[in-house]
């Protein structure tokens, strides 16, 4: 057992695809929350094998897009300064902030350095006393006890040239957030396997009910990704609205407690702004007073930094399914994969982006936006 | 984004569009991919004017006399200097020698300049210039010119190394990324990803053991056996930065045709997989430095791949896919589930991912 | 949200006061911070996001699930769909579901 090559047997998958379509019989709107999801999705070419009844809507995790715009230039501030390292993960480097992005930075001389570990970030403060080593602490409930473990140790072992910019975002608001908006499509919802695999499964009863939809936890791997479609299907046709955990493997009910200990400790519950969405009320994490010693945003005075999102994006709408990407005026225009004004042109995953490069396979023609072929669209902007 | 393109004379800069999100280089404009081609369409090629040849390809056929010579350069500025499998010495020979293989020629001389930054220790240099000589004595070429220069501490990494090349093309043969036609068959030499996965083991931040080394060989050798077959060869390229995706981008791009291939048949080796995997990477745009990829004429196909099998660099050859008149300039890849999916040139560099 | 990938713990041991393993990855082998899980052993696969272990993998429903997954389409295979099985198995992947081309709608990107 390796956990891997199993779980994307094709044999197994087709097994599973001819449960899916025996099942499916009505015209079901799913959401996959997470990002890796929607990347295991595109990259196994799922969506092209599901009945034409299952449409799959593309979610607001991935942390890189939704991370808005007004961090992104506080980290870019922060990151310009000469006597700053600054650490992030590598698809943070090409998201634009309002004028530039941290490729710029670097290529000006500013000392942007990828990182895998966050504990490396740490490490390089510690070795080199003199310099500011900032961590960009984007990420997910899955990414904070990383973040939140270096914190901890830049406390214990005394190490005050190194802070923290913190924009963490926690899953369950953000699916409120969604369910709430009055004309939204979902009908069902995967949860992100490894935010549960933090976090456990108990808020996710209280959503289901409220919403009245299915939501399986599921996993990464094909088998994982069409297991979790199969039993939101089963659901959907039955009239049930349960949570199933598809992904035990990985995920006990009670997630990681030394993790949520870790979380509970370093971090508190703060509003938070999604790019493409707006303010989400008590939607992520800031540093706890215990640590606000560590806060980037603090040291750097970069607090006063505000900027709007685009008012010309409406990648909120494209993110609930309510909007085909080339119905926004912006679309191919302003806004391009290379130049992205919002979440879902930002990452390759993203139903615009996703748009944009299908757009090509279309024949030659004037503009984009006024000869793209109107059924297309939601097939591949949100299937 | 809008702000940015307020410094701009937006109407006077040559062909606006892909550059001016850009006034400054950045790493992705050496990357091999999107970035890479536009900078070169759009800024180099203008600039450059009458003086230059369309193309401005990893190698160039000129006609001198009766004979038609390949000329190619290229610079190296990997780090670090030395990696599991080869060093910044191998690559500069071999990318060289190989960059006029795949036009078909049999690759002759050298030239080797160096760019050394002070302070730099003498024992690195020599062990880079041992690497150096020791390829060229496997590749079958001759180092004839060179040059050095020194640069202020901090103004250059250790080593950089220039090479250029001269080969003969052999009479006969006609060997370009446009000559690749619907039909044609797709074969890579052997495993792919592996120079770019040791080179990421030992990178700063990234580090991580492996026993995947450098795949790092001349391939002139390997090229003069499949030419030997008298198969009809139409394409060779090494998918060296951007990996096979970006290599096969080009290829569609500029012969015009549509390209898909069958990712069951990829030759990646489990190690390869395991390395991308934990960093998100995706091994279609993962360097190689001692592969390449052909494209051959179908009824040729399995003569040139038997000849390819017994060659020390071709052992691993297979046939991951074919050429098509669907979908021109698009590169698609059948999934193991029996799916779809493009596979884009890539923008810039590829970064490890988190999401 | 997070690339976290399954690996096997080989040798622990402390650093600077810090739980690390060396994680296998299938001959790929990384620094692992374990602080995570504190009462992980040689031998156990933990999932990892970020160079951290953030939870223990149970093989016994790893098992289950793929039992599951095994058991499933075996009544329709006694119904004789064995030939169209053994055609997709032939040309490699494609099964029954029609795969969109590229020029219908929801084809690939």
């Amino acid at each position: 057992m390796k956990y891997l090559d199993e779980f994307s047997d094709p044999d197994l998958a087709h097994r599973l695809l001819d449960q899916i379509h025996a099942a499916t019989t009505g015209h079901w709107a799913i959401m996959e929350v997470c990002g890796g999801q929607t990347h295991s999705i595109i990259r196994h070419g799922i969506d092209q094998l599901l009945p034409d009844g299952i449409e799959m809507i593309h979610g607001p995790g991935c942390p890189v897009c939704v991370t808005p715009l007004e961090v992104i230039d506080k980290a870019l501030a922060i990151a310009e300064r000469p006597d700053v390292i600054f650490c992030s993960f590598g698809d943070m480097l090409r998201v634009p902030g309002s004028s530039q992005d941290l490729f710029r930075i670097k290529s000006r001389g500013g000392d942007v350095r990828v990182v895998y570990s966050t504990l490396y970030a740490l490490a390089l403060a510690r070795e080199h006393p003199d310099p500011q080593e900032v961590l960009f602490g984007i990420g997910f409930e899955t990414t904070a006890p990383a973040n939140a473990m270096t914190v901890y140790q830049a406390k214990r072992m005394g190490v005050t040239n190194f802070s923290l910019l913190v924009s963490h975002v926690l899953v369950p608001p953000a699916i409120a957030a969604i369910m709430e908006s009055p004309s939204c499509r979902v009908q069902a919802l995967l949860a992100a396997g490894h935010v549960c695999s933090v976090m456990g499964t108990a808020g996710y009863p209280e959503l289901a009910d409220r919403y009245g939809v299915p939501i399986v936890v599921t996993g990464f791997e094909p088998l994982d990704i069409l297991e979790g479609i199969r039993r939101t299907v089963l659901q959907l046709e039955q009239g049930r609205h349960e949570v199933e955990n598809a992904y035990p493997r990985a995920v006990p009910a009670t997630g990681n407690p030394v993790a949520r200990r870790m979380l509970e400790d370093v971090f508190e519950v703060t509003d938070r702004s999604w790019r493409g969405i707006g303010m989400i009320p008590r939607s992520g994490w800031r540093l706890s007073d215990a640590y606000r010693e560590w806060d980037a945003e603090a040291r750097f005075d970069v607090g006063g930094i505000h900027t709007d999102e685009s008012a010309i994006c409406r990648s909120g709408e494209v993110l609930q399914g309510l909007l085909k990407p080339h119905e926004c005026g912006a679309f191919g225009k302003e806004c391009t994969p290379r130049n992205p004004l919002g979440a879902t042109m930002v990452s390759s995953e993203g139903a615009c982006a996703a748009y944009y490069l299908y757009r090509r396979l279309a024949p030659p023609g004037p503009a984009p936006a006024e000869t793209a072929p109107a059924e297309p669209v939601a097939a591949v902007g949100h299937g | 984004m809008a702000e940015q393109t307020v410094g701009l004379d937006v109407a006077g800069w040559v062909c606006p569009v892909p550059l001016r999100d850009s006034p400054t280089i950045v790493m992705g404009h050496g990357g091999g991919g999107a970035m890479s081609a536009e900078l070169i369409e759009h800024l180099f090629l203008p600039a450059f004017g009458a003086a230059a040849d369309t193309a401005l390809g990893d190698s160039a056929v000129v006609r001198v006399g009766r004979s038609r010579l390949a000329f190619s350069t290229d610079s190296f500025v990997v780090k670090p200097m030395f990696f599991p499998g080869g060093s910044i010495g191998d690559l500069a020979v071999n990318g060289t020698v190989n960059d006029l293989a795949m036009a078909g020629a049999r690759p002759l001389v050298l030239s080797t300049a160096f760019i050394l930054e002070e302070g730099t220790a003498l024992a690195d240099i020599g062990r880079v210039a041992e690497a150096m000589g020791r390829a060229a004595s496997v590749a079958g070429v001759r180092l004839v010119t060179g040059d050095t220069k020194v640069v202020d501490a901090g103004s250059g990494d250790g080593v950089f190394v220039n090479t250029a090349g001269i080969g003969v093309v052999p009479e006969g043969v006609d060997i370009a990324p446009g000559r690749a036609r619907p039909g044609d068959v797709v074969i890579v030499s052997g495993d792919i990803g592996v120079h770019g996965v040791a080179v990421m083991s030992c990178r700063e931040g990234l580090e991580f053991g492996t026993p995947v080394r450098s795949d790092s060989a001349a391939l002139n050798g390997l090229v003069a056996a499949m030419l030997a077959t008298g198969g009809d060869v139409h394409v060779l390229r090494d998918p060296t930065r951007g990996g096979v995706a970006a290599t096969l981008n080009e290829i569609a791009t500029a012969a015009g045709v549509g390209i898909e291939l069958v990712e069951r048949d990829m030759p990646i080796p489990q190690e390869v997989r395991d390395a991308c995997g934990l960093l998100g990477l995706d091994p279609l745009y993962v360097a190689n430095e001692g592969k390449l990829v052909a494209f051959v004429a179908r009824e040729d196909a399995d003569l040139v791949l038997a000849s390819m099998r017994g060659h020390e660099h071709g052992v691993g050859a297979v046939v991951i896919g074919a050429c098509v008149a669907a979908h021109p300039g698009m590169v698609v890849t059948r999934t193991g589930l029996g799916g779809t999916r493009v596979v884009d040139l890539p923008i810039g560099e590829q970064l490890p991912r988190i999401c | 949200m997070c690339l976290a990938v399954p690996g096997r713990v080989d040798t622990l041991r402390e650093r600077d006061g810090t739980l690390m393993a060396e994680v296998d990855f299938g001959g790929v082998s990384k620094d692992v911070c374990c602080e995570y899980v504190p009462d992980v052993a040689p031998g156990d696969y933990v999932i990892v996001h970020v160079g951290f272990a953030i939870q223990r993998l149970d093989e016994a429903s790893a098992l289950a699930t793929l039992a599951e997954f095994q058991a499933m389409g075996i009544l329709e295979e006694e119904f004789g769909d064995q030939e169209a099985r053994a055609a997709r198995q032939a040309d490699g992947t494609a099964g029954p579901h029609p795969v969109r081309s590229f020029d219908e709608p929801g084809g690939p990107r």
